[in-house]
């Protein structure tokens, strides 16, 4: 009821009073506690989704932000550029778009240097039942559900390498709690999933062609308002007959200078991906919005 | 012997009655507590975003049951006699963001009573349940 009632206050203040706007997009959570953009443009920490809305609306206002992440891996480069609102401190949606540039890899593999695959993600979350933030008072974490749809533009290839499809749908639960008098944040998501390396090498393969449940989750501590240090695990499924894939992992310092701005830096382990082991390195990703 | 060891039992058990709270000595006691009151008033007064929710209070009124809420929150030998969270805040209507307001200007507050940052998270984490009953908007 309020999420109409903001909507429709929404067309009306819009349309007879323009200070409205800055009532809207209130800028009301506390720092960080919508989180930084995940890998794949939804808010939570860098690998894995939270259940926090992102973005800076509370549950009567309207969060938006823009981000780009690079990751540099020994072989590779990942990079992903997105943006995302949060509306009402309830419901998120986001798109991002991520690059893979396969550099000498794709030289070897004859796809030639510098192969790219591409990636549309539309993302969509809300949040169920509680706060992860002000039930202190309780054991409930804030949960959430969301889905993210993967689009491919290289069919052909992921073909080639035993990919089932080029599009693909993962679905996930998502719960995030704040200890707050023990300054520590925990997030646990399961995924529900069909895709080879977060969906860069497709969806479904050779070798395992169904849905598999994956687990995602975060640890971090908050040194301050403003830092946090924290540790990271995803694990994939491994379909493909060309090469096993692991687990991923990081370990990430995120800093926010406002809550116009942050950065999120870590040490990232993505372990093989396609013919090329230990793919590790540096992550690196930029937020800014409101 | 039996019964000097059930004796040291029950103590142990009832020490958490009447011992006070480790976090309210972390916040230098009733004193330290004190301060942090006015500078946290003072800076709400001083916040256009929630300012106005204080022109038809009686502040020395707001500084004295704070000052005793807050030793009571934090543990201390203090009783809050004042009216409930759910009465003081009915009528104003405060939302969410004038909640995260207060919490940012009680922030600034502890930070400038060289509170550190885990002990604020510690009283912090005992005032969070109340945007419950004080947002009503």
């Amino acid at each position: 009821m309020r999420t109409y009632t903001g909507a429709l206050t929404l067309l009306l203040g819009l349309a007879v009073q323009p200070a409205f706007a800055d009532e809207l997009f209130d800028s009301g959570k506390l720092l960080a506690t919508g989180g930084v953009s995940q890998v794949e443009g939804a808010g939570g920490g860098g690998l894995a989704n939270w259940a926090l809305i992102t973005g800076y609306g509370t549950r009567d206002g309207i969060g938006a932000n823009v981000h780009y992440t690079a990751v540099p891996l020994p072989d590779y480069t990942l990079q992903t550029t997105g943006v995302a609102v949060g509306l009402f401190d309830r419901l998120e949606l986001s798109y991002a778009w991520q690059a893979f540039d396969t550099q000498d890899v794709g030289a070897a593999l004859g796809l030639g240097r510098g192969f790219t695959f591409h990636q549309n993600i539309f993302g969509a979350k809300l949040k169920l039942i509680g706060d992860a933030v002000y039930d202190q008072d309780s054991w409930l974490p804030q949960i959430a559900v969301g889905l993210q749809h993967k689009e491919n533009d290289r069919a052909a290839v992921i073909a080639a390498v035993g990919g089932k499809n080029s599009v693909g749908t993962d679905f996930y639960l998502t719960a995030t709690k704040l200890f707050l008098a023990e300054s520590l944040l925990v997030d646990v998501t399961l995924r529900e999933t069909k895709a080879n390396q977060f969906g860069i090498l497709g969806f479904g393969g050779d070798k395992h062609n169904e849905y598999s449940t994956q687990f995602e989750g975060s640890g971090a501590y908050l040194f301050s308002r403003r830092f946090a240090l924290g540790a990271e695990l995803r694990t994939k499924p491994s379909n493909l007959g060309i090469v096993h894939e692991g687990a991923a992992w990081d370990l990430f310092a995120a800093y926010f200078f406002s809550k116009n701005l942050s950065i999120t830096a870590a040490y990232a382990d993505l372990g093989n991906i396609a013919i090329e082991n230990d793919q590790h390195g540096a992550y690196l990703s930029l937020q800014a919005g409101l | 012997m039996k019964a000097l060891a059930a004796t040291f039992f029950l103590l142990a058990l009832a020490t958490p009655l009447w011992a006070q709270d480790a976090l309210f000595d972390d916040m230098g006691g009733q004193p330290g507590i004190n301060k942090l009151v006015d500078a946290s008033v003072d800076n709400y007064l001083a916040d256009p975003r929630i300012k106005d929710v204080f022109s038809e209070s009686n502040i020395d009124r707001i500084r004295a049951e704070l000052k005793d809420q807050f030793c009571a929150v934090a543990g201390g030998p203090c009783r809050y006699t004042g009216h409930s969270m759910e009465a003081t805040h009915k009528g104003l209507h405060l939302t969410n963001a004038n909640f995260n307001a207060l919490v940012e200007d009680l922030q600034t507050a502890m930070d400038s009573c060289n509170i550190p940052f885990a002990t604020q998270n510690r009283f912090l984490a005992r005032l969070a349940p109340m945007q419950h009953q004080v947002v009503t908007r």
